[in-house]
């Protein structure tokens, strides 16, 4: 008799039969109905009426029947919570049977009941189990720990079981401090600033003694854990590199991805002069490959974590680009991975195979992968400069087979070739302009559009071309697009398009709802009628060429990512705060700095060459990324923009806002936004100089903004061979500026002016070149408002708001350092929902909560919640208790970070109290130094 | 870590039903709905719906599916469903609904003993059968007891003590596959060579095995010592990239020294894997010649050649054309074997069950298309092929295992030793 028939009863009143047969005295009829129970539960039936009916069963001999009893009662305890407490009894005597197993499937099963009554009874059984003499019987009772511990946290810490925990570490059973391990490390995630894992050298040592020993599972969690070690120095990290790296050879590929995560960590550490640091990436690169032959599944997580290795360092694989040629029979989600790898590693020396295989995947018949393939045929053109013209000869060819989606695919690539190459393939429009009929996809059509636009003084019927694009203009996803190119056109061929463009304007300013397309309506209608010649400059301006790398992974996501190889957030390219709730897994991981002895052999862009190291002032502190910079400075001086907004992650809401539209809005002098990939932003370049039309309808003015503190000299004209600069940030509905001041009072001219910020805490990077019109003469004074976007390169400094810059102009560098107001950064969407606020509030453990007193500051309520609401600090809620004033209050830093404040004003007493609470405890002493700027003025 | 796992049968029916933490709230049924029951194909093994995250693996048509709200360790959650099916397999046999169904009580046992919280636990089959029997647990001694316990929680926790034999025996299969991937004009885009040392073992006591083969590192290391040997084994020696080895194999005695000693597992199990790029012997090779008569015509011609020693006899052949999916007929002549053309398959077959060393042989063939007005080219999928070779493509040779029990009274010349060698294709392909 096999077991499938308990499947199958679904008689009526079966719940009865089952009772009697429970209640049997035979014990294998008994057994049978417990089977039947079991069977039904697992189908989903409710079978709870049947418990203390199962439970009665517990007490016996049979360790398959109590197995199944306990199955049972881990699964309905919770429902009967009372029923479940006449089991304790069975349980604490099971704790103390003489059989080893039976113990431990006791205190397994018990702290799987999730119920409260019980766990005060699982205390003391548990406190034999963990020193319980058999191994077995212990690390069971280590798991248990945590189990109790996701039950009722303090009780377990009352109960002192996390020391007894700890202990188990060093334990002599391999598999027992493996199971320890695995314990802490998930009770530590969700108390992260506690020190449960106090990993020192010893406990390292003895960590790493245990992973000779231990089972492949164990292997996992204890690399694991050790990936979160902080090792001392460089030393230390090489020896327990050294310890690891036998683990590469090992079977599981689990073992393998989480070897590979500490030593990708460790590396950091280590200097690249060392040949230990060469022999560590020759040992990486087999170990990778070889987990592309293991079950498809794996591949494709194995292929996850290769695409953020090979973005940290690129050198580990960039002779194996064979390996990740696409096979026919590969699941799509490898093909696909595949593809993204074969890109992000192609180079000259492989592109013409890199080539040729694209052009084999893009007669497949999978149609994403097929787009995708074409799209990377464009990628490639656009990363090596030497391939272009073959990619976009293999590009005609595909758009010579019809394919409709291939066709598409291959314009909306062609489209980013030419803003890499202007003026350079344009003989291939006239192959483009055939296919127009068979676009039916917006981001095609768009890319059309576009090209036309950009390109109209070269195609003789181009008017027709929009023409017939604008007959579909209620398809709303291409009229920005249309709007844009249309105007362009209209600059270049005036005479014969003004009907045209008229149209256009009256549709997009008249007939349409979409607020973006009608105020860009307006804004070149104004533009066109105002200043012809302006308009010119405007919409035709040069606009900077797109990067080479697209869809790089944000350099500080992708350092974290790399603290989590081989886990779902390495799968996902995405921290685990983005998909997991609560507290567990939002500590924020990195990869350690470099040792001092390595810095100096670190970065190769360090060159000895810049600036004689006696005129550099003494405000810089770290010269190296200045030089670096320097460089780069020198080479050309239109400093295009800040890197990509690339990363979807980086993308999200606030960046996107802070760099594009509301840039537009504010600055002045504003010249170039930042250029991106996305083909959204397509329309952006006629962003330049809007801010000119501002001036010339004089709408600025009106506009409020963030408080503004008098400008100071930043760099006086001694140190600076006659050239002073003094200067002030000021925030505008969005937007950052510097205001400089630029003073010249040497005896020569100046020109050639250009600023170059030094990584800061916040990305904060000019969005634009700085544009000093005519030379400054002597003893000549100009104001500059250069406007700031935060996507820049992201590193902490010291103190956290200090920026670092560096002027150029004909007759040298120089360098200052400024200290930049916190509320400059404060971003207009910063009011939080009450709810949310409550939320939070709760959220944040209290010891991130940071209390200031502000003094003199004799303002009521009201008055101060309006001065704080003008620089975006929002009142969520106001409360009075007895006789004093408290305002809870907002506010979002661009980068996302969160504050939540409660400020309380004593009427008549000039001081109030300011509480802040902050996922990112560093900000708060400068966000109080902006409450106080703020209130104070 | 893992909160839950499940097993599905094809319809979505839930078989068994695991669950190890409250969090994953109505998962079971989330799985279904938007993974199984989904219209597209699957885009990927790993999903997130709704902050939960889910794993499947699929064994013929029943689905694995572990669960997890956390950000576990993804590779592991994949390893442990795979062993998971090798440790139900090598219960029940076949993973399949009714194994699964007859099982069930069985397959709770070992759920729970393999995974803890969440947390895989000992997985190795030989331990887990000491104690986890179908037959309900025998009484035991207490040595009995604290053997098992000991073994599962134990450094070599594949083993137990005290096995015997009356005569001592060990098998080693190298179990190769050969990739190719060739470009029509007979250029090799990739070639690879996974092998696999498989062993069985029946031997007494807790024997202390070495096994060693022809790498090349070890042969230089050796032949600084003896001049002439490296010059007579140095050809032989190969070039392995990179290998893995069971979890029974001391791997920091490989790291430093790359020696392969172990305690071996009682029965089947895998000793190795390897990955060799260098050197490959590629025991046939395709020449495809597909030429486009008119729209409706098609006129394919493909050679094979058979590329080792005279002597030896490869086996299993098949040679498989695909064909347009508007094929309408087909007409095929070849020298040498059987060939069909099967329309279910989109593909000519072509089978030769057995052909010596360095001989070629021909098959021609005239498609006929229906006309179509699909504009898309035929997108001309690869020639694939398949085989078995008596012998190793990477060059692969054993060159000793040796057997030491210091406890018990057998040497290693008592020990009888078996080694087989067999070739097979994996992904073999040509590009026509």
């Amino acid at each position: 008799m096999t077991d499938s028939k308990y499947f199958t009863t679904t008689k009526k009143g079966e719940i009865f039969e089952l009772k009697a047969e429970l209640n049997s005295d035979k014990k294998e009829k008994k057994k049978e109905a417990v089977k039947k129970v079991i069977a039904s539960m697992t189908v989903g039936k409710d079978v709870s009426a049947l418990f203390p009916d199962v439970v009665n069963c517990m007490q016996t001999d049979n360790l398959e029947l109590k197995k199944l009893v306990y199955l049972y009662l881990m699964n309905y305890a919770k429902s009967q919570p009372d029923m479940a407490i006449m089991a304790v009894n069975t349980f604490v005597k099971d704790c103390e049977d003489p059989n080893p197993l039976i113990r431990a499937l006791a205190v397994r099963t018990m702290g799987c009941i999730r119920v409260d009554k019980i766990t005060e009874y699982l205390c003391e059984p548990l406190r034999k189990c963990l020193k319980d003499e058999d191994p077995y019987v212990r690390k069971t009772a280590a798991v248990c720990v945590a189990k109790l511990h996701d039950i009722n946290a303090q009780l377990v810490e009352d109960q002192g079981f996390l020391d007894t925990l700890k202990d188990l570490i060093s334990d002599s059973n391999p598999m027992v401090v493996a199971n320890a391990v695995a314990a802490l490390s998930e009770i530590a995630e969700s108390h992260p600033s506690s020190n449960l894992l106090d990993l020192n050298p010893q406990s390292i040592n003895k960590l790493l003694t245990a992973l000779n020993e231990c089972t492949e599972w164990g292997q996992i969690f204890i690399l694991d854990c050790l990936a979160n070690y902080m090792p001392k120095d460089d030393r230390e990290a090489q020896s327990i590199c050294e310890r690891v790296t036998p683990r590469l050879s090992h079977a599981n590929s689990a073992v393998v991805l989480s070897a590979v995560k500490v030593l990708m960590k460790f590396m950091e550490m280590l200097s690249k002069d060392l040949d230990y640091y060469g022999t560590l990436l020759k040992k990486l690169a087999p170990p990778l490959v070889t987990l592309l032959s293991a079950e498809p599944e794996l591949q494709y997580v194995a292929l996850r974590n290769i695409n953020l290795i090979v973005q940290k360092r690129p050198e580990i694989l960039k002779h194996e680009m064979k390996v990740f040629f696409v096979k026919y029979n590969d699941p799509i989600y490898v093909k696909l991975e595949k593809l993204d790898i074969m890109i992000r590693l192609a180079s000259q020396a492989n592109i013409a195979q890199v080539l040729a295989e694209l052009k084999e995947y893009a007669t497949e018949v999978d149609v994403d992968f097929v787009r995708k393939a074409v799209r990377a045929i464009g990628r490639c053109a656009i990363k090596v400069e030497q391939s272009a013209e073959r990619c976009v000869s293999t590009l005609l060819d595909l758009i010579q087979t019809k394919v409709n989606y291939v066709v598409q695919e291959a314009i909306v690539v062609i489209k980013d070739i030419f803003r890499k190459y202007p003026n350079k393939y344009e003989s291939v429009i006239a192959t483009l302009c055939e296919n127009l009929d068979s676009l039916d996809e917006p981001e095609a059509r768009a890319a059309m559009i576009w090209i036309v636009g950009e390109y109209a003084e070269r195609i003789d019927n181009a008017d027709e071309l929009l023409e017939s694009f604008l007959e579909g203009f209620h398809d709303e996803s291409t009229q920005l697009q249309l709007l844009t190119a249309i105007v362009k056109l209209f600059l270049k061929k005036p005479t014969e398009t003004q009907e045209l463009v008229q149209q256009v304007l009256s549709l997009a300013t008249q007939d349409s709802d979409n607020p973006d397309l009608r105020d860009r309506g307006y804004i070149y209608w104004r533009l066109l009628s105002t200043d012809p010649v302006a308009a010119k400059e405007v919409v035709l301006a040069e606009k900077p060429l797109i990067s080479e790398e697209t869809d790089l992974i944000e350099p500080t996501l992708l350092d974290e990512l790399i603290c989590y190889i081989g886990t779902l957030a390495s799968v996902y390219h995405k921290p685990p705060s983005a998909f997991v709730e609560g507290g567990r897994g939002v500590v924020h991981k990195s990869l350690p700095p470099r040792t001092a002895s390595s810095e100096s052999a670190e970065s190769p862009e360090t060159a000895p060459t810049g600036a004689p190291p006696g005129e550099q002032p003494d405000v810089i502190p770290a010269q190296g990324d200045l030089l670096g910079d320097l460089l780069n400075l020198d080479l050309g001086p239109p400093v295009s923009g800040p890197p990509l907004a690339t990363s979807s992650v980086q993308m999200g809401a606030v960046d996107l806002l802070g760099g594009g539209l509301d840039s537009l809005i504010g600055g002045t002098n504003f010249v170039a936004p930042p250029t991106a990939a996305v083909p959204a932003n397509l329309g952006a370049p006629i962003g330049s100089g809007l801010s000119d039309l501002f001036d010339l309808t004089s709408g600025v003015g009106t506009l409020s903004g963030s408080y503004v503190a008098p400008k100071a000299v930043w760099l006086p004209a001694m140190k600076a061979k006659g050239l002073e600069i003094s200067g002030t940030f000021t925030r505008q509905v969005g937007s950052i500026s510097m205001d400089l001041q630029l003073t010249n009072k040497a005896l020569q001219v100046m020109t050639d002016f250009a600023i170059q910020f030094n990584r800061n805490s916040f990305g904060l990077a000019p969005a634009a070149p700085l544009q000093v019109h005519a030379p400054l003469s002597p003893n000549q004074t100009v104001e500059i408002s250069l406007p700031l976007s935060t996507v820049g390169s992201v590193m902490k400094m010291e103190p956290l708001n200090n920026l670092q810059v560096a002027v150029k102009n004909n007759i040298d560098v120089f360098y200052f350092s400024t200290l930049y107001p916190l509320h400059i950064l404060f971003v207009e969407d910063g009011k939080m929902d009450r709810q949310m606020f409550l939320a939070t509030w709760k959220d944040i453990p209290n010891e991130n909560e940071a209390q200031f007193q502000i003094r003199d500051c004799p303002l009521n309520a009201e008055a101060a919640s309006s001065k704080l609401q003008s620089s975006n600090i929002f009142t969520v809620a106001k409360r009075n208790v007895e006789g004093q004033d408290m305002l809870y209050q907002s506010l979002k830093l661009t980068n996302g970070i969160w504050v939540l404040a409660e400020l309380r004003i004593q009427p008549g007493n000039p001081s109030c109290t300011l509480s802040l609470k902050c996922r990112a405890p560093e900000v708060s002493q400068h966000v109080y130094q902006a409450y106080e700027t703020i209130l104070k003025n | 870590m893992i909160g839950g796992l499940f097993i599905y049968n094809h319809k979505g029916e839930v078989l068994i039903s695991r669950v190890y933490r409250d969090d994953i709230g109505n998962a079971v049924d989330a799985f279904r709905v938007n993974v199984i029951h989904a219209r597209q194909q699957v885009r990927s093994p790993v999903t997130n719906i709704a902050r939960t995250s889910f794993f499947h693996v699929k064994r013929s048509n029943i689905w694995l599916a572990a669960v997890t709200k956390q950000n576990v360790n993804a590779a592991m959650v994949f390893e442990f469903l795979y062993k998971m099916c090798d440790v139900m397999a090598a219960y029940f046999g076949k993973i399949s609904e009714e194994n699964i169904k007859n099982n069930f009580v069985l397959i709770y046992e070992l759920l729970d003993e393999i995974l803890d919280f969440g947390y895989p636990q000992n997985s190795e089959t030989g331990a887990l059968k000491t104690f986890i029997t179908q037959q309900g647990i025998k009484s035991q001694t207490k040595e009995e007891q604290s053997q098992i316990t000991s073994q599962v929680t134990g450094q070599i926790g594949w083993r137990r003590e005290g096995i015997k034999y009356r005569r001592n025996e060990l098998f080693l299969d190298v179990l190769e596959s050969v990739n190719l991937l060739m470009s029509p004009q007979g250029q090799v885009l990739s070639a690879h060579v996974s092998g696999r040392v498989v062993m069985k073992s029946y031997l007494s006591g807790m024997p202390e095995c070495k096994f060693g083969m022809n790498d090349k590192i070890v042969i230089e290391k050796q032949g600084k010592g003896t001049a002439d040997e490296t010059s007579k084994s140095g050809k032989q020696s190969i070039a392995i990239d990179d290998c893995t080895f069971h979890q029974c194999v001391r791997l920091s005695k490989f790291d430093s020294e790359r020696s392969i000693s172990f305690i071996p597992p009682d029965g089947e199990f895998e000793l190795m894997r390897y990955r060799t790029t260098k050197d490959i012997i590629l025991p046939f090779r395709v020449i495809p010649l597909v030429r486009e008569v008119g729209r409706t015509k098609l006129e394919v011609k493909v050679v094979i050649k058979s590329n080792f020693k005279p002597s030896l006899l490869a086996q299993k052949i098949e040679v498989r054309i695909p064909t347009p999916l508007n094929t309408s007929g087909v007409q095929v002549i070849c020298m040498k074997g059987k060939a069909k053309y099967k329309a279910s398959e989109n593909a000519i077959v072509w089978k030769i069950k057995r052909m010596a060393g360095m001989k070629e042989s021909q098959i021609s063939a005239e498609i006929e298309l229906l006309p179509t007005n699909d504009k898309k080219k035929w997108a001309r999928p690869p020639i694939s092929m398949n085989f078995e070779v008596p012998f190793a493509p990477s060059g692969l040779k054993v060159r000793y295992l040796k057997v030491f029990e210091p406890k018990l009274n057998y040497s290693d010349h008592d020990v009888i030793k078996w080694v087989r060698y067999i070739g097979r294709s994996g992904i073999y392909e040509t590009r026509c």
